[in-house]
């Protein structure tokens, strides 16, 4: 650590005014910051700072992620040898699937970074740490055989367009990644969803051939209740799926939505460090339960509100993307509505619109879309009430 | 005064650009996102916008010391919508399918916010050369701004163009598709924006001050 702080500081002034490097200034800034706390403080009027900035809170939300993408690896794995009936060992099973995921992870940090540092040197300010969560959340979210172009394409979309257009990290109307996903989703409906996109069944750099054995059908959970007649949930190969399996995750979906343990540890990870709000998270998952089991109950959906909790992105939306702090609402009250209507919403789309298997999404983009109006309304209650109270304190002085 | 004066010039041309009715007035945004998908209503659609605004220009700025100014939306309304009636019958008999695509969108030009705000600011206090010039200025602004999008849509949306392919065979063999999302209105908009944005790069005068 000494050692690294020695060296940049030998190298800083090359970056400063006059030094050699000066226009690059803003990428050596975005280095230095991103390893140490800078420490310089506000020089004027009164702040008040947290300890862990932005930087700080990004990491942690990716250190949360690391176990969804790791699981994701293997799942992608398990998902294929499963698919070509073969049983090799642990290894084996998770190096394909950390080369299958690799490149998505690549091409999305290096496109979007890319933009960044482009933005920051245009624009002359230090380069925003925004991306380091949507780097990372964008291969998640994603099915494994989306084409790399085309995770390159919605990623500069994302973050020229619902970004830096709107001042970069921070001023986001809409969560970023989840703009990536939506672009894909409807400008190339096929590779995003369907049977054929959410587990690779062909071989990957080399490894892993074999013939796809004739019992396999692609199809997700929630793709399967999606089409009528399906009595009980399977896996890819026609063994029936119970609450278990759904938790644990290895099942078919996008790479680091299924396994509910690992989104659990994820969310201990981001509640203990006060990162995500708790009140957010837990009105989604009030909301979704309730909307699902009222229309479990009128006989609307063909599965349980446990069920709907557990399956396709519900959790893994709730826990990463709906708790992000930019497009969320600022007041205690309105994360309540917020989480509670994007819980309802992505129910309702998935149960009454037969064409969308999975409304999370669309419901917490929506809902981002509303997340200001809530704040208003819930300030100006907030200032209506204090008036009031004002008002009969001054009243009752004026008696006394 | 000259048929072509500077003064005329101006009128001719500023719409073209400087003061376009779209993407620096923002009049007319609907009808742009809605007929945009393909390249060939997009130009039938500016071809009858021109037509219709410079000729209900020119009517205007004819009848405009008669008309009583209580009445004088109604008038202007009455004469866009003979107008646009005639344009309606004449694609239905000699462009049938496009007039299909474009179905309600053409009776829709009758509440085109830039054929009325053309007739109220201009034709109603100018003579009627320079209301004609004005109207086709403002008509082309349009028709070149719905052109672009169109093109593009069209292009990455399809990939044709007048419905012929144009992205060859190879591409999709090596995997690459069209993007849906540029049939669907909401890419019109962000289009649009694009145009907006290399334009304000572009001219200073169009920037607001920080």
């Amino acid at each position: 650590m000494k050692f690294l702080r020695n060296y940049l500081n030998k190298i800083k002034p090359n970056f400063e005014e006059g030094g050699k490097f000066h226009a690059f200034h803003s990428v050596f800034d975005g280095f230095e910051s991103f390893l140490f706390v800078p420490n310089n403080t506000s020089s004027s009027g009164t702040h008040i700072h947290d300890a862990i900035d932005s930087k700080r809170t990004m990491s942690i939300v990716v250190l949360a992620l690391v176990p969804c993408l790791l699981f994701g690896m293997y799942n992608t794995g398990f998902q294929h040898y499963l698919a070509i009936g073969q049983t090799p060992g642990f290894w084996t099973i998770f190096l394909y699937g950390l080369l299958a995921v690799l490149p998505l992870v690549l091409v999305s940090y290096i496109v979007g970074l890319g933009i960044e540092f482009i933005v920051a040197q245009w624009k002359g300010h230090e380069i925003q740490e925004g991306f380091l969560v949507s780097g990372m959340l964008i291969p998640l979210i994603v099915p494994i055989d989306t084409p790399l172009w085309m995770v390159g394409l919605a990623t500069a979309f994302a973050v020229i367009f619902a970004k830096e257009v709107f001042g970069g990290t921070g001023f986001n109307i809409w969560n970023v990644a989840l703009i990536a996903r939506a672009f894909l989703f409807f400008a190339y409906p096929s590779k995003m969803s369907g049977e054929e996109v959410f587990v690779r069944t062909d071989s990957t750099f080399g490894i892993g051939d074999g013939k796809v054995i004739d019992a396999f059908s692609g199809a997700t959970p929630l793709g399967q209740v999606g089409s009528e007649g399906v009595p009980l949930i399977t896996n890819t190969i026609g063994d029936t799926l119970s609450y278990w399996d759904m938790f644990i995750g290895l099942i078919p979906g996008s790479i680091g939505e299924t396994s509910k343990l690992c989104i659990l540890l994820g969310a201990i990870i981001l509640l203990i460090t006060g990162i995500a709000n708790w009140r957010t998270m837990l009105s989604v998952f009030a909301g979704g339960f309730l909307t699902a089991f009222l229309f479990s109950e009128l006989g609307l959906t063909s599965i349980s509100a446990l069920e709907h909790i557990l399956l396709g992105g519900f959790a893994f939306g709730a826990v990463f993307m709906s708790t992000d702090p930019v497009t969320s609402p600022r007041t205690q009250f309105g994360k309540y509505i917020f989480g509670f209507l994007i819980g309802f919403f992505a129910i309702c789309v998935r149960v009454l619109n037969p064409g969308y298997p999975e409304g999370m999404m669309l419901a917490i983009l929506f809902m981002n879309s509303f997340a200001p109006l809530i704040d208003y309304y819930v300030v100006n209650a907030n200032i209506n009430r204090r008036l009031k109270r004002a008002k009969l304190n001054a009243m009752k002085g004026g008696v006394e | 005064m000259g048929l072509l004066s500077s003064k005329n010039k101006s009128i001719l041309f500023n719409p073209l650009a400087k003061e376009n009715p779209i993407t620096v007035q923002m009049l007319g945004v609907c009808s742009a996102l809605a007929v945009t998908s393909k390249l060939e209503p997009s130009i039938v659609m500016a071809a009858s916008v021109i037509a219709v605004i410079s000729i209900a220009n020119v009517v205007i700025s004819l009848l405009r010391n008669t008309i009583p100014s209580r009445i004088r939306i109604i008038v202007q309304l009455v004469v866009v919508a003979a107008l646009v009636s005639v344009i309606n019958e004449v694609l239905k008999a000699f462009a049938y399918d496009v007039s299909k695509q474009l179905s309600v969108f053409i009776g829709l030009i009758i509440t085109n916010c830039i054929v009325m705000g053309r007739l109220e600011a201009f034709a109603l206090g100018n003579k009627p050369w320079p209301a004609f010039l004005d109207g086709l200025g403002n008509g082309a602004g349009y028709g070149i701004i719905l052109i672009i999008v169109g093109f593009f849509r069209e292009l990455l949306g399809s990939g044709t163009l007048f419905g012929y392919q144009v992205i060859p065979d190879k591409l999709y063999e090596l995997g690459y598709e069209n993007n849906g999302l540029m049939i669907l209105p909401p890419m019109a908009l962000i289009v649009v924006a694009c145009i907006i944005w290399v334009q304000r790069a572009r001219n200073k005068s169009l920037q607001e001050e920080k």
